[in-house]
């Protein structure tokens, strides 16, 4: 009996480990388990099979407690063949279980992988518990009577090794079956080779005196309720699509296909009978000028984008602040600068989306700590920007975008209706005032085809209240001050702070984002171990939470743990003044709870934790915190 | 473009489409022109100043949308077709006009010149092509003549020139057509085309820069020369100009100029706005000083449009799936129980 179990699908891109991972995944999350998942895709769409470049992983955490993050240790690895094996070994916990595909390890791949010599003879294995399965081969004698060709016999290998993986866990093979009878309906030959091939798997280790014991991981103590799994992108568009509803608008999604955001765009197009308009743009800057005119137009306008498709959004944000016209921006951060690693997570656009644009140009901001946040974080952003008419940037990134947990679907009709007023009456005596303000320092939303109103928008900087055109200086600070003081109070739609522990004590920890599941459980272990320390985690990044100041008094140390140099921290040292430490990790992966611990002992004892920007700086390569890599 | 009234119209003037506000170009502009013949072909045409939008980019024509009492956007540079794509794909029923010019439309806001034209979205293009960039006062535009000496060429323009309407033409233009400032009553004739055209529209508009590009256009404007140097197309007819005294004719794939006393009119090319795209765009490229410039039509066909796609896609959807379930979408394609 195991409390929670971490294990690694690793193969080559073309060899399905990412289906084996989510299969996994849905059918643990079936039977119970808590699940967190971790997929890591390689840059290049098929690099050449059987390179380190070509590696394609899945870690699936799941267990019997509350879980928060994919896990640190891997204690089952899968790997399909040599280079998968050497791209993913050192994450396994001494001990740990390799099952290797040893039928992929000819002298040629051993070579493509970098190995001098075949490492399953050499030693190599004496920490772990290797088990090598000609996975190749039997799968071949498990779907030979379908009539498939050798070909496609052999892309049913990693149904053989999740069925192999499913007895290992006492998992059922039936969920699988089932997903492998809705895909091949149309051809039965390749149904029937998946379902041969991962029976075969799991008769494999019925049988076969390999392994010697079967591990069960328990149901989880999860709260009552009704579940689903959900990664941040698929929770981001039902998000949207929830929103149009409580706000009873079309919603209308612009975008142009960039990793880590496109499965949005993906989704959203298939959502048409909901309502939901999809424009495939023929660049970023045309998305979000869409996205715009479309809320000029009265609907929800959102487009969704990377770090790379914010830089060239820019100045369009900049008109969307300027004519006070409601819209979502997403971005799903991922590894910059430039195209910088595409397929991987970062945190670095912070500073970007908050102040990457010409002049005073403030912005709303909401970063999503977890996949299943990404739904709720996406209403409020919806809900943000109709009730103060401004832009609002919603931050993900490739973490959270991809990764899944089990989520509590919320019942529909008890969700906050985002309550939308279209003027149709002129305001004032003189006329039809744009930029006459309510007490929430929101303009009017007039929209085209309203008889009376037609008054005109555009960049140029505008005269309080009428909205005509005006450069004179005291009405342009003025404005400035205005659209500035409008973003400075709004009112959260959401929690804008998640809080682990006590409000006082040695040690606060704060982060934002996707660190969050880290940060929580490193703070719960380090609780438990008599620290005295607590976690803030922030999903208001602009404005920030009013009650920081006060709450960053309380206590004697903090740290901030990013996965960039430190930019969350440098707007609260300027801010609060106060003596924040980082915990930076730029390494295309997310922290784990073990380096966050770390980090918060090496600091509670004095020293500047590894990997905080002072030494990063230095540039040395175990710069960052140890065990990341 | 919605021009069947079911009501009876309300008289309208040109008078009726302008704003409050100060018209700020320079004395003597081009632009006013265009924007006269706008409103009259708008009051003549009786249309709803709530449902039209015109939207610009940045550049002395991008300030057209304050001066039209009609709903605006003045966007940024070289944008204004994707705020039109985004609103028209919201507001299928409204008439959305972009105005722009020769540096918003092909240098800046290139790629979205063409996207707007290929969607076929249904919006009306009036470029206005100055040849000069105006708002910053003075350097040479992607229409500027080979060699141009201007503020940031003082040695003269390396770029060679685009033309308008070929790129328009290449990028499957329903409706392309070309008319000049000063030539009041054929702007309107062709701006009314434009209006009633079902798709979008690009109208490329010769105008006069008084300030940075005077008399840029005079060869195809004065009347001792007018009748030499352009060509007025009417559907139909051969292509004759210099008062009826010339013609052009097709020589293996090449337009040139014939002498109508030697050469008989059933020689000359005759104008067809629904012709395959490679005559419009071989119109496109007649240029002085070696051929006459054609005003007018130069295509006008009928092509479903971007919008109306994407709502039959919509529509479809709605009718094989049914309206969507929000609380089934939220639940997924699997839930679990937790008791």
């Amino acid at each position: 009996m195991l409390s929670g179990v971490t294990v690694r699908f690793a193969g080559d891109s073309g060899d399905g480990m990412q289906l084996a991972g989510t299969q996994f995944t849905d059918t643990s999350a079936l039977v119970g388990n808590d699940i967190s998942t971790l997929p890591d895709f390689p840059a290049e769409i098929r690099a050449p099979a059987g390179t380190l470049a070509g590696v394609s992983g899945f870690q699936i955490h799941f267990s019997s407690n509350d879980i928060y993050t994919p896990g640190d240790d891997v204690h089952a690895l899968v790997a399909m063949n040599p280079a998968a094996l050497r791209t993913n070994l050192r994450s396994v916990v001494s001990g740990g279980i390799v099952i290797v595909n040893e039928d992929a390890f000819t002298p040629k791949d051993v070579t493509k992988a970098g190995y001098a010599k075949n490492p399953l003879e050499d030693g190599t294995f004496s920490n772990y518990r290797l088990i090598k399965v000609p996975i190749n081969k039997l799968t071949a004698a498990a779907a030979k009577d379908t009539g498939l060709g050798a070909k496609d016999i052999d892309r049913c290998k990693n149904m053989f090794a999740l069925g192999l993986v499913y007895w290992l866990y006492g998992r059922p093979v039936e969920p699988t079956v089932n997903y492998i009878k809705s895909k091949f309906s149309k051809k039965p030959a390749v149904e029937q080779a998946n379902t041969l091939a991962l029976k075969a798997g799991y008769a494999f280790g019925e049988t076969t005196e390999l392994f010697n014991e079967q591990y069960q991981v328990p149901k989880a103590k999860l709260a009552p309720g009704k579940y689903r799994k959900i990664t941040g992108n698929e929770a981001v568009a039902i998000g949207m699509v929830a929103a149009s509803k409580l706000a009873n608008k079309e919603l209308v999604y612009c975008s142009y296909p960039i990793t880590p955001a496109s499965d949005i765009l993906h989704n959203l197009s298939t959502f048409k009978n909901y309502g939901v308009v999809t424009f495939q743009a023929e660049d970023e800057i045309a998305a979000i000028g869409a996205a715009i005119g479309a809320s000029f137009g009265g609907a929800l306008g959102v487009t969704g984008t990377s770090g790379p498709g914010i830089a060239l959004k820019a100045e369009a944000i900049g008109l969307a602040v300027m004519t006070e016209l409601p819209v979502v921006i997403v971005d799903v951060q991922r590894g910059g600068p430039s195209t910088g690693l595409p397929t991987k997570t970062e945190q670095a656009d912070l500073l970007q989306v908050m102040y990457g644009r010409n002049g005073e140009c403030p912005v709303p901001i909401i970063a999503a700590s977890s996949p299943a946040d990404c739904f709720n974080a996406t209403i409020e952003a919806f809900a943000i920007a109709t009730k103060y008419m401004t832009p609002v940037i919603l931050l993900s990134d490739g973490y959270i975008a991809n990764g899944s947990e089990p989520w509590v679907v919320p019942q529909f009709d008890k969700l906050e209706k985002i309550k939308i007023e279209h003027p149709t009456q002129k305001n004032d005596d003189r006329g039809f005032m744009p930029y006459k303000r309510n007490a929430d320092g929101a303009r009017p939303w007039a929209i085209p085809g309203t008889a009376g109103l037609e008054h005109r928008l555009g960049g140029l900087e505008k005269q309080d209240v009428t909205g005509s055109v005006n450069y004179e200086p005291a009405n342009h600070e003025k404005m400035v001050r205005l659209r500035q003081a409008k973003v400075n109070n709004l009112k959260p739609a959401g929690p804008d702070i998640l809080w682990t522990g006590p409000t006082s004590g040695d040690l606060l920890i704060v982060g934002w984002g996707s660190t969050y599941g880290a940060i929580k459980a490193a703070t719960l272990e380090l609780r438990n171990a008599g620290v005295a320390v607590a976690a803030c985690h922030i999903r208001y990044m602009n404005p920030l939470p009013a009650k920081l100041a006060e709450m960053l008094k309380n206590f004697k140390h903090v740290m901030v743990p990013e996965m960039n140099l430190g930019q969350l921290r440098l707007l609260l040292r300027s801010k609060y003044l106060v003596d924040a430490k980082g915990l930076n990790k730029v390494r295309g992966q997310p922290f784990t709870i073990g380096e966050v611990v770390a980090g918060a002992k090496s600091l509670l004892g004095g020293e500047v934790p590894a990997g905080a920007q002072e030494i990063a700086m230095a540039g040395a390569e175990d710069a960052g915190i140890g065990g990341g890599g | 473009m919605s021009v069947a009234p079911t009501s009876p119209l309300p008289v309208l003037k040109a008078a009726d489409y302008a704003t409050d506000q100060d018209v700020r170009w320079c004395p003597g502009c081009g632009d006013y022109s265009i924007l006269m013949q706008t409103k009259k072909v708008l009051a003549k045409l009786g249309v709803d100043r709530s449902k039209t939008v015109f939207i610009s980019g940045i550049g002395c024509s991008s300030r057209f949308p304050y001066y039209m009492n009609t709903y605006g956007f003045h966007s940024i540079h070289g944008r204004a077709p994707t705020f039109a794509t985004g609103l028209k794909l919201a507001r299928p029923e409204l008439d959305i006009w972009v105005a722009t010019g020769d540096g918003d439309a092909l240098s800046i806001g290139g790629n979205h010149f063409l996207h707007v034209i290929r969607r076929n979205l249904d919006v009306k293009i009036l470029l206005f092509n100055n040849r000069i960039y105006g708002l910053t006062k003075g350097q040479y535009s992607p229409t500027s003549e080979h060699g141009k000496k201007t503020k940031s060429t003082p040695m003269g323009a390396p770029d060679y020139p685009i033309r308008p309407l070929s790129i328009a033409i290449a990028a499957g233009a329903t409706f392309a057509a070309r008319s000049m400032d000063v030539d009041v009553k054929h702007l309107e004739y062709v701006l009314e085309r434009a209006a009633k055209h079902v798709g979008t529209a690009v109208v490329e508009i010769y105008q006069n820069c008084n300030i940075f590009n005077d008399g840029a256009f005079d060869y195809a404007t004065d009347k001792t020369t007018k009748s030499d140097t352009t060509i007025y197309l009417e559907q139909g007819k051969p292509l004759v100009f210099g008062n009826g005294t010339k013609g052009i004719r097709l020589r293996e794939m090449n337009p040139e100029v014939v002498d109508l006393a030697s050469t008989p009119k059933d020689d000359l090319l005759v104008h067809n706005e629904q012709a395959q795209p490679a005559v419009p765009f071989l119109l496109s490229r007649m240029r002085q000083p070696d051929l006459p410039e054609p005003m007018g039509i130069m295509r006008s066909v009928e092509k479903e449009r971007y919008v109306s796609v994407v709502r039959a896609q919509n529509e479809e959807a709605l009718a094989k799936q049914g309206p969507g379930d929000i609380q089934q979408l939220l639940d997924g394609p699997e839930t679990w129980t937790v008791s």
